[in-house]
């Protein structure tokens, strides 16, 4: 090593949160400094977060955790735990599927199928024009009425293959949702 | 519910008396057909005819084949009509529904003329036989009042429990709920009363009560339409916990998939803080107790106890060993009492009428009422709320009236997705707690999900383990693993790779999950695997065809 090398500084720990847009860190601070008083606040911060971003970044982790004092694998495994809180930015409505035997027992599969079908994507995934993002759920607790979506926060029963398309359709005309 | 008809709505004035008070319901499962839009249309109608109606959002009165069912009220009886949907609305409205015409008798004989020959017409809602067989006894209010009005919950009997345990020592009060023979409504069935009463006798000045509200079980809604229709009860039955055993502060962990259900409960708490039944000095009485909604987020195993109180504190939503009891060393390591929303719910009514009252309901060790939920391919789903005792057939008959398809019925799952998968064979069984496990299944949190003949229950079987497997908590090893080698096994079972060895495996492999797992989910996911394989083992042999109904496992990844 020569005395002439320039020197590179490579920082040990990035500052928690960094990769967050402006808007996005407001959020999660915000959500923090509202909440962080209640016992077992963790879950509700999630929740504030998750309101208003849609989703729970992966950079908001360490900044939760640095807020909280608990360490990222602490946040980390909640976030992951939790099927509601959602890893990646979805489309402009959500549409969750009624996996539950009480939607089988009414061609609950079928409609599966053809959600999956209609839509282009599998469980967990957008569809290529960012307008829906197709997730499972287990009991919407509509089980006489069955078999049951969710769209957003609106519980709609009865939806057969042909429902399901009319609904998606009207949804796709719509603007997002936004931060609910 | 940002709805523009949500509260009271008065069109016009061309009837001189008073407004005609009309029922929509605001519960989930209503909304999720229609209501909504048929509430709109009455609005729409009623300004556009000049009738002055008063809309009331009620709870949902349990028909839910039924819904949107619209009530009329005249003569201080309530007439019924459903399924209405918005466009049947104008009919109604021309069949005179809202105008006075059903007052008016048709002659001597008494029969109302105009709305009550329209084809949506189900006479007096009380009348109904689906109602009127029923022992309401927590659902006494459910699809009758404004879930939002405290005068409403107040003028019909409610907070006269509450009101009695103010002036009862806290020992009164769990000797009271002790007496009445109420079990743990949410599946385990646990004496409610002595679980209060450990919590009573547990040292410390910081104690806490706990609702819960993770209603996972597929086939159950009976909290929802509690919470939606009743959220005052609820508050109740907990405040009367707090005094039973001196916990002070409340919390209701409720399921995300739920919204109506949380906006109907933060509406009650505020209406409850606001008169004085909730925070510092209930009432004058000096007494404190303080309520507050906690939102779960998807995972069903948060619906057992430990694991919800984890979630609570703000953790992963894993399962605590026990001893030491929540009872003890509950929520942040204090004494907790923690039960599910039908438990909490029952509780106003026992010290209202007294625990005979109530103990007066049921069979064997089984007391009181149960809010059975029929689910599934059933005719007539809905909520049917009876004293313990009645036979399945007799409700899938009865109530249910056979399938929603029209084809038999082949198998009933009872309990919920940890429930057996009972055959028609056993359909004369009682429903009661202790009928069930003698067969081996359980009534759990009292879901009855009916299934046709065209079930595959091999895939039924499947799914179980798969469900397990994606929400295992992951804490023991029996169910973590378990559950997926489960899924393993019982695809090469279906698929013939010398399936009497991999009977024997699934067996044993059951008998692992029942005995090592730390709690109920690994502990009774073998319960709908095994009787579905002892009671149907002709789908595991000649599976049919399978492309239609068998479950593909991508959720298995995260």
């Amino acid at each position: 090593m020569t005395a002439s090398a320039p020197r590179r500084i490579f920082p040990i720990k990035l500052e928690p949160g960094s990769g967050l847009s402006g808007e996005e860190r407001a959020a999660v601070l915000g959500a923090c400094a509202r909440l962080r008083t209640l016992p077992g606040a963790l879950l509700p911060i999630l929740h504030a977060v998750q309101a208003a971003l849609r989703f729970i970044p992966k950079d908001a982790v360490p900044l939760i955790a640095s807020e909280l004092n608990l360490s990222i694998a602490e946040v980390h495994g909640v976030v992951s735990f939790y099927h509601y809180f959602l890893k990646e930015r979805p489309g402009r409505h959500v549409v969750h599927v009624c996996r539950a035997e009480a939607c089988q027992a009414l061609g609950g599969a079928a409609l599966e199928a053809h959600a999956k079908a209609a839509l282009g994507v599998d469980y967990h995934a957008t569809t290529s024009d960012g307008a829906i993002t197709l997730e499972p759920v287990y009991c919407l607790g509509n089980c006489a009425l069955g078999p049951s979506v969710m769209i957003d926060e609106a519980l709609q029963g009865r939806v057969t293959p042909q429902r399901f398309d009319t609904l998606i359709a009207t949804i796709r005309a719509k603007p997002a949702s936004g931060a609910s | 519910m940002n709805s523009a008809v949500d509260a009271i709505t008065s069109a016009g004035a061309k009837s001189a008396g008073a407004p005609v008070r009309i029922f929509v319901p605001c519960d989930a499962a209503a909304l999720s057909v229609g209501a909504e839009e048929t509430a709109q249309a009455i609005v729409e109608q009623a300004r556009r005819r000049g009738i002055s109606i008063e809309l009331i959002r009620n709870g949902s009165r349990g028909l839910l084949w039924l819904e949107p069912l619209v009530e009329v009220e005249l003569n201080e009886s309530r007439r019924a009509f459903g399924p209405v949907s918005a466009a049947d609305v104008p009919s109604l409205f021309d069949a005179g529904f809202a105008d006075g015409a059903l007052d008016r008798p048709d002659g001597a004989s008494g029969q109302a003329a105009g709305s009550e020959a329209h084809a949506l017409s189900l006479g007096l809602t009380a009348e109904i036989p689906y109602l009127k067989r029923q022992d309401r006894l927590t659902f006494a209010r459910v699809g009758i009042t404004d879930p939002r009005s405290l005068e409403d919950y107040v003028s019909h009997e409610g907070y006269r429990g509450l009101t009695k345990a103010l002036s009862m020592e806290p020992a009164d009060i769990v000797a009271s709920v002790t007496a009445s023979g109420l079990r743990g409504r949410g599946g385990a069935a646990f004496p409610a009363g002595i679980k209060w009463k450990t919590v009573l006798a547990a040292p410390g000045p910081t104690k806490y009560i706990v609702c819960n509200a993770d209603e996972g079980d597929s086939g159950t809604f009976s909290d929802r339409m509690l919470m939606e229709g009743d959220p005052f009860v609820l508050i109740e039955g907990m405040t009367i916990a707090g005094l039973a055993t001196g916990a002070t502060r409340g919390y209701i962990y409720l399921r995300w998939e739920y919204p109506q259900a949380k906006a109907a409960l933060e509406a009650a708490i505020s209406a409850a803080y606001a008169a004085g039944w909730l925070g510092e000095n209930i009432r004058g009485s000096g007494q404190t107790f303080d309520l507050e909604v906690r939102m779960g987020a998807g995972a069903y195993i948060c619906g057992e106890e430990t694991s919800l109180l984890e979630s609570l504190e703000g953790k992963r939503g894993q399962v605590r060993f026990k001893p030491p009891l929540p009872a003890l060393c509950g929520l942040f390591g204090k004494p907790t009492v923690i039960n599910n929303v039908i438990t909490f719910a029952s509780v106003p009514i026992i010290l209202d009428e007294g625990a005979g009252f109530y103990q007066h309901f049921g069979m064997g060790r089984s007391r009181g009422t149960l809010p059975m939920q029929l689910a599934g391919n059933i005719k007539h789903g809905g909520l049917v709320e009876i004293a313990f005792g009645m036979t399945l057939r007799e409700i899938l008959d009865d109530f249910g009236g056979g399938s929603y398809s029209g084809r038999p019925i082949r198998a009933v799952q009872v309990g919920g997705p940890l429930g057996a998968y009972l055959p028609a064979s056993q359909f004369d069984t009682p429903l009661d707690y202790e009928a069930l496990a003698a067969i081996k299944g359980m009534l759990g949190h009292g879901g009855i999900v009916a299934f046709d003949d065209t079930v595959d229950m091999a895939a039924q079987a499947r799914y179980a383990m798969e469900f397990c497997a994606v929400e295992s908590c992951g804490k023991c090893t029996p169910c973590r693993i378990g559950s997926t080698r489960g899924v393993e096994v019982i695809d090469r079972l279906i698929a013939g790779e010398n399936a009497p060895r991999q009977e024997i495996i699934l067996r044993d492999l059951c008998e692992t999950l029942t005995y090592g797992s730390l709690c109920a989910l690994g502990g009774l996911t073998p319960y709908p695997v095994l009787s579905a394989l002892n009671h149907f083992p002709e789908d595991f042999a000649n599976p049919k065809g399978g492309a239609g109904l068998r479950l593909t496992a991508p959720l298995l990844r995260t």
